[in-house]
């Protein structure tokens, strides 16, 4: 083999390999544009698309703009942000508010998932020892043990029972049921000579649905925080599935702190995660940082979700209605309770709640610990009535 | 990636637009190209929009175009894999057992009770056995539960099934399988990505004129202009139960009756209003605004 002849080869086969990396550049790099603008792009999108533009032999960017669309898969409210980034990266339209708009989002968006990391870390120094400083330190809020201990032990003594459940995927034997249970019946059947002795059912199991808590620390609840916490801290110690995070002026994810045994321990390790006590509220903004976080936002699909909130949202309500659209999407139930609502008539006034009202399966009274626990352990039953 | 460039002799999205225009049913262009993608690269459609756009009509039409058996599956919550899949015939397992243990003579070989015989088919396995005859429909998967999704995952991606008595069974060619979704639930990013997907709008009025125009009988172009006007300004308001297609179509025929035994126009679309608005609230709503939005969209 001489070296003559390798080059001319090496040669051409080079040559449309390179002209076919070079022609798909832009298409990869409209798939980088699309990924750093928080869509979610797989590979395997890509090659499709990459498929589908072939397939069409594109007549026209109205082809692969289609293409774009049935195989990226953008969610139907942000196609025209879609839309403009495909007008941006192909045709180079230089409008400014289209170039700019998800560039300026993405440290507002940084800026909210900051809320995410930082807790989880002070999360995680719970595990090397630190509660028992926790406990001793007390540093971010003094709790003092209330009186509602016995409507809290009342609670976790009906939750077992009253808490919503789902069906399982797995079966299990039972008494009576929707499908013969075929397996231990040929195997009773084997015993008996191949007599059919006793029908055996079997159904599918039952668990207890995830309940994720959103709980209020801003200033205006500040009367409040404390029972809502110690209400927390009673649900994840019945239920098998809790999640429990602080909304405020960002997001907290303080379920750990609350597993621990001892109320007083939980509340003041969680008091210690919480950097935004007694601050503004920016309900909306806390509500988009835990949807933005997809191991966040998993933890809702399918999961009863209450809201420990008065709805005072400072500025434009359109973030939290939005915020609570999506949420009320992936959930399975929401519902939001205020100390606003003491009376049974109660009529949201507050804009952010009245916006997002129709996305709620129902507002409720959090004026008392009473009122939180008769609703929670009412999820199940309001949901099938 | 396995490609097919003409299913039927469909070779290009104009030509499906064309053949399902043929079935009675007027695709855009976008949806024309969603559906001739997904047929050619062997992957689902996902078809998402609010109730009453014509999904599931798209994929009767679709199934109509390409002259396959539509295979329906309808979602509800806790809809589990013996409704999808395959069930065993169980009371049919144990009379064979029985007849073989009473009969004698034919009981020479052990009868096998996982045989075809014994099997239900449901309409995925129906789909993998039959896919060049068959097309899966599987309607409203936004009211199942999320395991139910995580469980179309293997079937949506591989176009396979496990049966463990039996082993896997495997579609010797892609099937065609449409997905429907109300979006009353986000449905997971690990579905979406398996598809090819397509919103699916409220039809711009021209086009919802030429369905009505085409859908209804004897409906004069003067009464779909109109009830197109309203139904779309009806939309707008924040109703619990927007007016669909088959709504406004319906509403044309309706008023057209009244119209033909005697009422006149604002009162033959008035009286007919319960075929548009099918919720109390929803009427108390428009009321008062009913008049004003009868009279500009007859202007």
């Amino acid at each position: 083999m001489s070296a003559g002849r390798d080059g001319p080869i090496g040669g051409t086969t080079d040559a449309p390999a390179f002209d076919a990396a070079h022609a798909i550049a832009p298409f990869l790099g409209f798939a980088a544009l699309l990924r750093r603008a928080d869509f979610a792009v797989a590979p395997e999108q890509t090659i499709s698309w990459l498929a589908a533009i072939e397939l069409l032999g594109p007549a026209g960017l109205g082809d692969i703009r289609r293409a774009a669309h049935a195989t990226l898969a953008p969610p139907p409210e942000r196609a025209a942000e879609f839309d403009a980034l495909f007008d941006a990266h192909f045709l180079g339209a230089v409008e400014q508010g289209l170039e700019t708009a998800p560039e300026e989002e993405e440290p507002s968006a940084a800026d909210d998932s900051a809320g995410g990391p930082e807790p989880i870390f002070g999360d995680d120094t719970l595990e090397s020892g630190a509660e028992a400083t926790a406990a001793e330190k007390l540093a971010a809020r003094r709790f003092a043990v209330s009186e509602d201990d016995e409507v809290l032990r009342g609670f976790a003594r009906a939750a077992p029972a009253r808490l919503p459940r789902r069906r399982g995927y797995r079966f299990r034997s039972a008494r009576g049921g929707q499908a013969y249970d075929a397996r231990r019946m040929f195997r009773d059947a084997m015993r008996h000579a191949g007599e059919l002795v006793s029908l055996r059912w079997r159904k599918r199991r039952l668990r207890q649905r995830r309940i994720v808590v959103l709980i209020d620390v801003s200033g205006s609840m500040k009367e409040r925080t404390q029972a809502h916490l110690s209400f927390a801290h009673a649900l994840a110690r019945a239920a098998a599935s809790v999640e429990v995070f602080t909304i405020g002026t960002r997001l907290t994810r303080v379920t750990r702190a609350l597993r621990l045994r001892d109320r007083e321990q939980a509340l003041a390790a969680a008091s210690l995660l919480v950097p935004d006590w007694d601050g503004g509220t920016r309900i909306g903004e806390a509500l988009n940082a835990f949807l933005a976080v997809p191991r966040f936002s998993a933890l809702a699909r399918g999961a009863a979700v209450v809201v420990l909130s008065d709805g005072l949202e400072r500025g434009d309500p359109s973030a939290m209605r939005d915020a609570v659209e999506r949420l009320s999407r992936i959930a399975w139930r929401i519902i939001w309770l205020t100390p606003l609502a003491a009376d049974t008539r109660f009529e949201p006034r507050t804009a952010g709640l009245v916006a997002a009202r129709p996305y709620l399966d129902e507002i409720g009274s959090g004026g008392s610990l009473e009122h939180i626990c008769a609703h929670v352990l009412d999820l199940a039953k309001a949901r099938a009535a | 990636m396995a490609v097919r460039r003409t299913i039927v002799g469909i070779g290009s999205p104009r030509e499906l637009e064309d053949a399902l225009r043929a079935a009675y049913y007027l695709a855009d262009e976008e949806l024309a190209t969603a559906a001739y993608l997904a047929l050619a690269l062997g992957k689902p459609l996902l078809l998402e929009g609010a109730p009453g756009v014509g999904k599931t009509e798209a994929a009767k039409a679709i199934a109509g175009v390409l002259g396959r058996t539509l295979l329906r599956l309808q979602c509800y919550e806790g809809i589990d894999a013996a409704a999808a899949l395959y069930e065993w015939n169980f009371p049919r397992q144990m009379l064979a057992l029985r007849q073989q243990s009473e009969g004698g003579e034919g009981a020479k070989a052990p009868v096998d009770i996982y045989r075809d015989k014994f099997l239900i088919e449901r309409p995925m396995l129906a789909c993998l056995r039959r896919p060049e005859e068959t097309m899966l429909l599987i309607d409203e998967i936004d009211r199942s539960d999320h395991e139910f999704e995580a469980f179309l995952l293997e079937f949506l991606s591989d176009f396979q099934i496990t049966i463990p008595e039996r082993g896997t069974v495997r579609a010797y060619e892609r099937p065609v399988v449409i997905l429907t979704s109300n979006r009353t639930r986000e449905l997971h990013e690990a579905l979406r990505r398996r598809c090819i997907y397509h919103w699916i709008d409220y039809p711009a009025p021209e086009r919802e004129m030429r369905i009505i125009m085409m859908r209804a009988s004897g409906v004069s172009e003067r009464a779909a202009r109109a009830v197109v006007a309203a139904v779309g300004r009806l939309r707008r308001e924040p109703l619990a139960k927007r007016p669909g297609i088959a709504e406004a179509v319906e509403w044309a025929e309706a008023a057209t009756l009244l119209n033909e035994q005697g009422a006149q126009w604002p009162q033959a679309f008035r009286r007919s209003l319960g075929v548009v608005l099918k919720d109390e609230d929803d009427f108390v709503h428009t009321a008062p605004k009913i008049d004003a939005i009868l009279a500009e969209a007859q202007a």
